[in-house]
């Protein structure tokens, strides 16, 4: 309350009295020093809430993507996944993932600590003016590891256990995800090999996905999904809420790449998030009028669960280098990830791995395309450290991923009973549905 | 007293029922089906992956009318619910043996 009234009055006086020269009154004209750290810090509170919403992206992705007897637990995962990846950012994430000068083992595995912020009002705190306040930065990389969560639980929909899979969730949110990231981004050994990965391909995206993939392989497709060697499709319950949650990733999306630039203390860097704006928007529009064209040529008739998908999958390609690339870079990159999961969708159905809304097609393989692509625009990249950092983050992550599913498998279980399965988790897990009105009961 | 069944294709729900009601059909029964008959079903994709949608959605309707009434009504059904399209539906005629209305207890033609 303190804070709001001072400045009140700051006003009042100046509007008031302009000519009097309150010299009294504290001068609250920033520093020069200062600009820089506060122009950084709005953007990334700014671009961490556009990231933040990405969440309701993903919860409504996936509430439209499943059948009608899921969608309540669907959404009841991505709440409370997302909480619990804020929770565990905070407790060991944030400082295994940026450790600065702590590392554990240097360059691999960073500090065990409990993140702590800038004291109030930043007093008697030496705060880095060149960047942003911690406070800032935490809350927006929080956004990402919450967002590496979130891809998963769309791969393993309609048949895991919630208990198990939240379990999982704070394995990975809470040191996963963190001690890879911190290879790249926490300046860890990939990042000194060269390693370029603007906004996450791979970071973030690939790691969702490799998460995902050994999930969807441990816990085995759905009942019914494959029959006498031929795939049932199984419909989404509402492609309305598809189509919304789309839209929400995709806004989300220029926070995401746009606040990874990470400075806005220049006129350079400012005319460089616009550039990763535009570069975004377009990577995702190729993307989804590629899975457009090719769908009707494909099938005859315009897919839209693959036009979803085929937009996202331009965002996540883009997402390794949204900064150098030129528009039509950019064009071309989305195009190709739009391709990739128009054809990846059916393949991993062949391999009888089920994948609910394709979130490895998107986010996996898109990414691993993405992370390649960084190599065709930007000149610090080598073709060989992208290859080799993608063979390590997702070795990595597949191991620890498989590893931690097949111990939940045989201790908890993490598959809900036939019946269970067959009268939808929202009944049998959960006891209330998302639409009463429409049960038969 | 006949009952005449009738499946039709659902968007000419609204034209049969005022021709019928044109030609003295006092009231009907509507319930929404999904069936197949010639017209069979038809494949679909979704996601890459083909499946068969095997019961196409109809109408069908249910009036009984005085025997003499019958054929004129049949003949409208026909006539309003044609499209020249496979799947156009059926009409089936079947004897009614007794009517009430409940209201009044009237029974037979008197009910209808």
């Amino acid at each position: 309350m303190q804070k709001p009234l001072k400045l009140l009055a700051a006003t009042a006086g100046l509007i008031a009295l302009p000519t009097l020269g309150l010299a009294q009154e504290a001068d609250t004209t920033p520093v020069n020093a200062d600009i820089g750290f506060i122009f950084t810090t709005f953007m990334f509170l700014v671009t961490g809430f556009l990231v933040f919403f990405m969440a309701a992206g993903f919860a409504m992705l996936e509430a439209g993507l499943v059948r009608s007897k899921n969608v309540t637990m669907q959404l009841t995962k991505n709440m409370a996944l997302f909480s619990l990846a804020s929770l565990f950012y905070y407790i060991l994430g944030y400082n295994l993932m940026y450790p600065g000068d702590a590392w554990s083992i240097d360059g691999i595995l960073g500090a065990f600590s409990i993140t702590s912020l800038e004291p109030v009002g930043l007093e008697g705190a030496e705060p880095d003016l060149t960047y942003a306040s911690v406070g800032s930065d935490f809350f927006f990389q929080l956004m990402f590891c919450a967002a590496t969560a979130s891809i998963v639980s769309g791969a393993l929909a309609e048949r895991i256990k919630l208990w198990p899979f939240l379990a999982f969730v704070i394995v990975l949110t809470a040191v996963i995800y963190p001690i890879q990231a911190s290879w790249k981004w926490g300046g860890g050994f990939l990042d000194a090999m060269g390693f370029q990965d603007f906004a996450g391909s791979t970071v973030v995206h690939s790691v969702g996905g490799w998460a995902a993939l050994m999930g969807a392989i441990i816990l085995g497709p759905r009942i019914g999904k494959y029959k006498d060697g031929r795939t049932v499709p199984m419909p989404g319950s509402n492609l309305a809420l598809a189509t919304l949650g789309t839209f929400i990733l995709w806004m989300g999306w220029f926070g995401f790449n746009g606040g990874s630039q990470l400075y806005m203390d220049t006129a350079g860097n400012v005319s460089d998030i616009s550039r990763i704006f535009a570069n975004t928007n377009t990577a995702a529009a190729a993307g989804g009028v590629t899975a457009l064209i090719l769908t009707q040529l494909l099938y005859k008739k315009p897919d839209l669960t693959m036009i979803l998908n085929g937009s996202l999958a331009g965002l996540v390609s883009i997402t390794a280098e949204p900064l150098t690339p030129t528009l039509i870079s950019s064009t071309l990159i989305g195009a190709v990830g739009g391709m990739i999961v128009v054809f990846a969708v059916p393949f991993l159905d062949k391999l009888k791995i089920d994948d609910v809304v394709g979130a490895v097609p998107v986010h996996l393989f898109a990414g691993i395309w993405g992370t390649i692509a960084v190599v065709f625009t930007n000149d610090a990249a080598s073709l060989g450290t992208q290859l080799y950092s993608i063979v390590v983050v997702g070795v990595f992550v597949s191991v620890s991923s498989a590893v931690v599913w097949y111990i939940l498998k045989l201790t908890t279980g993490i598959r809900v009973s036939e019946e269970d399965e067959i009268n939808g988790l929202d009944m049998s897990e959960l006891g209330m549905e998302a639409y009463p009105e429409f049960s038969k009961g | 007293m006949k009952l005449i069944i009738a499946t039709i294709k659902p968007f000419k729900l609204e034209e049969v029922r005022e021709a019928l009601t044109t030609a003295g059909v006092r009231g009907m029964m509507v319930t929404e089906i999904k069936g197949f008959g010639s017209q069979s079903g038809h494949t679909e994709i979704y996601r890459g992956a083909e499946y068969a949608v095997n019961f196409v959605p109809k109408i069908k309707l249910e009036v009984v009318v005085s025997a003499s009434m019958a054929d004129e009504v049949v003949a409208t059904i026909v006539n309003t619910a044609q499209t020249g399209k496979i799947g156009d539906g059926k009409v089936f005629v079947l004897d009614v043996t007794q009517a009430v209305r409940v209201r009044t207890g009237e029974t037979n033609e008197d009910a209808l």
